[in-house]
């Protein structure tokens, strides 16, 4: 069948590159013919496999049980890398939030103390002064280490909070796989149920607002601003 | 100077709030969507608004164009950061009288760029 229809197919190319109208008619005639056969004998041989039920219900059975059973633990993984990326984010932030006021203090101190330090080192203080700055000194070397430590277990903290990754990435992974089969067995049916996938009229179905641009799927159109650079020249296109 | 952050996800929220402490803006309110947000605004006293777009409940462009049919919010400057960037929508957020509109995931400088090009516009 498949060496009529290359057959076919090159004599098709051959009268068109001939230009030959009639002879490429025929042949497309032909090749709806050969189709047409194709179909009755793909009918016989879904009548013949009507008596193994199991064969053509495996399929459907396998759907069935992916939305009994996998879609649901998949949207089950998937809001579980929803918590684990937020919980990151959640331990990041207040990891930052709360180093940032020790930073600004150990800057504060820094300045101050350099201030009268250059003072000092052009022999503009005076010796009560100078007491008074040692002890200041000693006092923030004492302090800027305590703040360092808590600079230090902050960090750490920051650096643990990036495990998420590891755990979603595998998670999205597996949904990805569960995907994968779930879109195998569809064109399984739709090939047993009526052997061509025509698309469909109209494009996916799409959501009320468009969300985060994914690279490479949603920018295909090129109906999207890929940058803020983007951003700022449409915008002052329009009189911004 | 008062502002209003409206964002449905509360990390985003603190990332903003964060970035606008460092900009010298420690006076920041928050709210998760358009319809938690709406009557802050129409309570008074918000300066600046800085919303998402894509939002449960009320999604930021219905909260832009509810605040510019209010007379007492109509020039309340408004700044979108969202990770909606169709062109189209980048269109109506400008038809429905956005300030500024900056796409995620973001940079602090632009953020900062941003709200300070809103300002010099509002003074000037």
């Amino acid at each position: 069948m498949n060496t009529d229809l290359l057959s076919l197919a090159r004599d098709l190319v051959a009268a068109l590159e001939k230009c030959d109208e009639a002879a490429a008619d025929e042949i497309l005639d032909q090749v709806a013919g050969l189709r047409e056969t194709q179909l009755f004998k793909e009918i016989g041989r879904l009548t013949r496999q009507l008596h193994d039920t199991m064969v053509s219900f495996s399929v459907d059975s396998k759907i069935a049980a992916m939305a009994e059973h996998d879609i649901p633990d998949a949207k089950e993984r998937l809001h579980y890398v929803i918590a684990m990326t937020e919980q990151a984010a959640d331990q990041t932030l207040t990891a930052v939030e709360e180093l940032m006021p020790v930073s600004d203090e150990l800057s504060g101190q820094v300045n101050q103390l350099s201030a009268q330090w250059n003072r000092f080192l052009d022999r503009e203080m005076p010796f009560e002064e100078f007491k008074a700055m040692s002890a200041d000194l000693s006092q923030y070397f004492e302090q800027s280490r305590v703040s360092l430590d808590k600079i230090q277990a902050g960090l750490n903290d920051i650096l643990m909070a990036q495990g998420f990754q590891d755990i979603t990435g595998q998670i999205i992974r597996r949904v990805i796989d569960l995907v994968q089969d779930l879109e195998g067995s569809m064109v399984n049916l739709i090939k047993i149920s009526s052997r061509k996938i025509t698309p469909s009229s109209g494009a996916a179905l799409q959501p009320e607002v468009p969300g985060p641009v994914v690279p490479g799927v949603d920018d295909r159109a090129g109906d999207v601003a890929t940058s803020q650079v983007d951003v700022d020249d449409l915008l002052s296109s329009l009189g911004f | 100077m008062r502002i209003l952050v409206v964002d449905d996800f509360s990390t985003m929220r603190r990332i903003v709030k964060n970035l606008l402490k460092d900009l010298g803006f420690t006076n920041t309110v928050e709210a998760d969507d358009g319809k938690t947000a709406l009557p802050i605004l129409e309570k008074g006293g918000i300066d600046f608004l800085i919303t998402d777009w894509n939002m449960p409940g009320m999604t930021g462009i219905d909260l832009l164009k509810a605040v510019r049919s209010t007379p007492s919010l109509a020039n309340l400057p408004v700044l979108m950061v969202t990770a909606e960037a169709k062109r189209e929508q980048i269109i109506m957020a400008a038809q429905a009288g956005v300030n500024g509109y900056v796409i995620k995931p973001f940079t602090a400088a632009t953020l900062k760029e941003k709200i300070e090009k809103i300002f010099e516009r509002i003074d000037g």
